[in-house]
């Protein structure tokens, strides 16, 4: 019996290490038919988050907010719902964390903390809105918060240009001093790269997502109703809250993300012509992590190395920014698909499998 | 203010903008009616509207005004072949079908900007096309005042979509390969048991849906935009899904509900004709078709009838 879960458990490793990989290569066959040196091209992105002190810690200013929307996206699998709105939320949670940032003098342990807050009221509340309309009236999650991610765009360049944004400008005031959550001295020894407690926050988010789920009863139930409609039903759980509850949790994460997006990297709210991205990526994020808080961070990890690095491939080898996403699609598609991954995977079972005898 | 051209003006917009969301939930149509979930339309509109105008391009200046139509046609087919890792994924490997379609929306629209970028020197969308669909006119009728304008006067690919409609409501409930098809859907099990193979039609199914929702991608990059960029679809593929859902995976119900999301967007150009984003932020306008869509998927209370089949991989295994 232990063998049989030894199995397993590699397995849930390996079969997300190997879709990475085939990820990879199928990024690097687009990249030999778009006539670029893909060996050239993934050491530049390498070189390009390792080589300076500010890249590497821009490197970890963008790992932070994926690990918030990974977050997002994972909790809400877990109580079987499609969060595909996390980049609506998270925008929200820019919206709350501006108008707090900029409407109120306040002192700075009580300014900043507030805005998170709002941040995260914000996106739990816009994602609740999803999990409303699946409870009450059985509409589709996921193409509610797809709307609602294009409603969060348009609300958001509404009530900046409306209340934050001086005349001829794109972009709101500055937020106050006194919300920000920049880390002014470690940013230094970063040679000024924006960093910020947001990344602290989200590695306390990721320990919240483990108790919540693993530790107390509500986080049972969530699971139950991911794992089992039906039969949490039938134990008299109520599985409408649970649904509601479940979107507002995920929604929350995703708003924090926004949130310090605003406190501590930008300290300004611009005008958006095209979704932010990193709700969406945030679906890759948890799809690679397994929906578990640890493999989040580690994906975040990953797809903050590739999305940052990106950058270094258009400069060091010509390859457009966009193969990155390329790559990322590969990556989930391998990673939902995983009986394609598990015929390359297989050898390696069967050869542990063998050694071991 | 001459009510009767306004309206003549709306309905003629409708249209238009309504063509490609035809296209794109007819496609939705067929995989689902398989039952094979196809959230990747919004993915396959995009390969759709980057080959269409890459295509044209490459062949607008040797064949002038017949450039549109293969890049149209093209479109097509490079959308059929853009769904088959969907069909792949989801009919063999049996994975989560709402997954794997989100796979593929990434897939395209980072693929579509990348070769656009190889393509164009860097540039991060096509350069306008000299050659597009112009719009026709049907002889006499386009005379009629009013009505004339509104409904003979559109461009091609919006009579194809018509036409389309009825085709597929034609293939889907009168012809055996629509029996088929929707009996795949809705118990593939007792499908197999009479002999159609279930594989197969989901196949079948799901590239189709990938054709006809890249003929509606087209239909934006050769009509009304003229151009590809990353910007070009925003969003109409996951409308198309809705409107499919909203007109009851039924071919004329999609097509109402495409035709109510396209006044949607002919209001929007209209209230920025009328001078009214004085009194009603722009914001709100760009809005509309996306609260109009959440708006009615709430009214539709536990009336939607999805075919049974749908979502589910069929096992030959499992009772």
């Amino acid at each position: 019996m232990n063998k049989v879960i030894a199995v397993f458990t590699k397995e849930s490793f390996l079969v997300p290490v190997v879709a990475i990989i085939l990820g990879l290569l199928t990024g690097a066959i687009a990249m030999l038919a778009g006539g670029f040196n893909p060996i050239q091209a993934y050491m530049a992105l390498i070189e390009k988050v390792f080589g300076s002190a500010y890249n590497f810690g821009e490197t970890i200013r963008q790992i932070t907010p994926l690990i918030f929307t990974g977050l997002a996206v994972a909790f809400a699998f877990r109580t079987g719902l499609f969060n595909i709105g996390a980049e609506g939320q998270f925008i929200v949670g820019m919206i709350a964390a501006t108008t707090v940032g900029v409407s109120f003098d306040l002192p700075a342990y009580i300014h900043a903390p507030l805005a998170v807050i709002a941040g995260a009221v914000a996106g739990g509340l816009w994602g609740s809105i999803a999990g409303y309309l699946k409870a009450a009236r059985g509409v589709n999650e996921v193409i509610t918060s797809i709307m609602l991610n294009w409603v969060a765009l348009y609300l958001a360049n509404w009530v900046m240009n409306a209340f934050f944004i001086p005349t001829g400008q794109q972009r709101s005031e500055m937020i106050k001093e006194s919300s920000m959550i920049t880390i002014t001295w470690l940013s230094q020894m970063f040679d000024s790269a924006r960093l910020h407690w947001g990344t602290l926050i989200a590695v306390l988010a990721a320990i919240f997502f483990y108790v919540i789920l693993w530790k107390t009863k509500s986080g049972y139930e969530l699971r139950a109703v991911g794992l089992n409609p039906h039969a949490s039903e039938y134990a008299g759980m109520n599985v409408n809250r649970n649904v509601v509850k479940a979107m507002f949790i995920g929604g929350m994460f995703a708003g924090i993300g926004g949130a310090c997006e605003i406190l501590g990297v930008f300290h300004y709210q611009a005008i958006m012509t095209a979704q932010p991205g990193y709700g969406f990526d945030g679906i890759a994020v948890a799809l690679i992590g397994g929906n578990t808080p640890l493999g989040v961070v580690l994906a975040a990890i990953l797809f903050g190395i590739l999305t940052f690095g990106a950058a270094g491939m258009k400069f060091g080898a010509g390859v457009p920014v966009e193969l990155i996403r390329v790559v990322i699609a590969s990556v989930i598609f391998f990673v939902a698909a995983h009986g394609i991954v598990k015929i390359f995977v297989k050898p390696i079972l069967q050869k542990k499998k063998e050694g071991g005898h | 203010m001459d009510w009767g051209l306004i309206i003549s003006n709306l309905v003629h917009d409708t249209i238009v903008f309504s063509t490609a969301l035809i296209f794109a939930s007819l496609g939705g149509l067929y995989s689902e009616r398989s039952g094979v979930v196809n959230i990747a339309l919004e993915g396959m509109m995009i390969i759709g509207a980057f080959t269409g105008a890459v295509l044209t391009y490459a062949f607008q200046d040797s064949l002038g005004p017949l450039a549109p139509w293969i890049g149209f046609i093209l479109a097509g087919v490079a959308g059929a072949i853009f769904a088959l890792p969907h069909a792949v994924a989801s009919v063999t490997f049996k994975a989560d079908q709402t997954v794997s379609g989100v796979a593929l929306n990434f897939l395209a629209a980072g693929l579509s900007v990348y070769l656009t970028k190889i393509i164009f020197n860097g540039a991060g969308q096509t350069t306008t096309l000299s050659s597009v669909f112009t719009k026709w006119s049907i002889p006499v009728l386009h005379d009629i005042p009013y009505l004339g304008h509104a409904i003979f006067e559109a461009y091609p690919t919006s009579f194809l979509a018509f036409i389309a409609v009825f085709f597929t409501w034609y293939l889907i409930f009168k012809t055996p390969f629509g029996l088929r098809l929707r009996a795949v859907g809705e118990h593939p099990r007792a499908a197999d048991t009479v002999g159609i193979n279930v594989k197969k039609m989901r196949y079948t199914a799901v590239m189709i849906s990938g054709a006809l929702a890249a003929l509606g991608g087209a239909t934006i990059s050769l009509t009304t935009t003229s151009n590809f960029s990353h910007n070009t679809v925003s969003g109409q593929g996951f409308i198309a899904i809705a409107a499919l859902i909203f007109g009851k995976w039924h071919p004329a119900g999609a097509m109402g509900a495409a035709l109510f999301f396209g006044v949607a967007q002919a209001i929007k150009s209209l209230v920025q004709i009328f001078g009214l984003t004085k009194y009603i932020p722009t914001e709100f306008i760009f809005m509309l078709p996306y609260v109009l869509t959440i708006l009615v998927m709430a009214g539709l209370v536990g009336r939607s009838s999805a075919p049974a089949a749908l979502g589910k991989p069929y096992d030959t295994g499992s009772r």
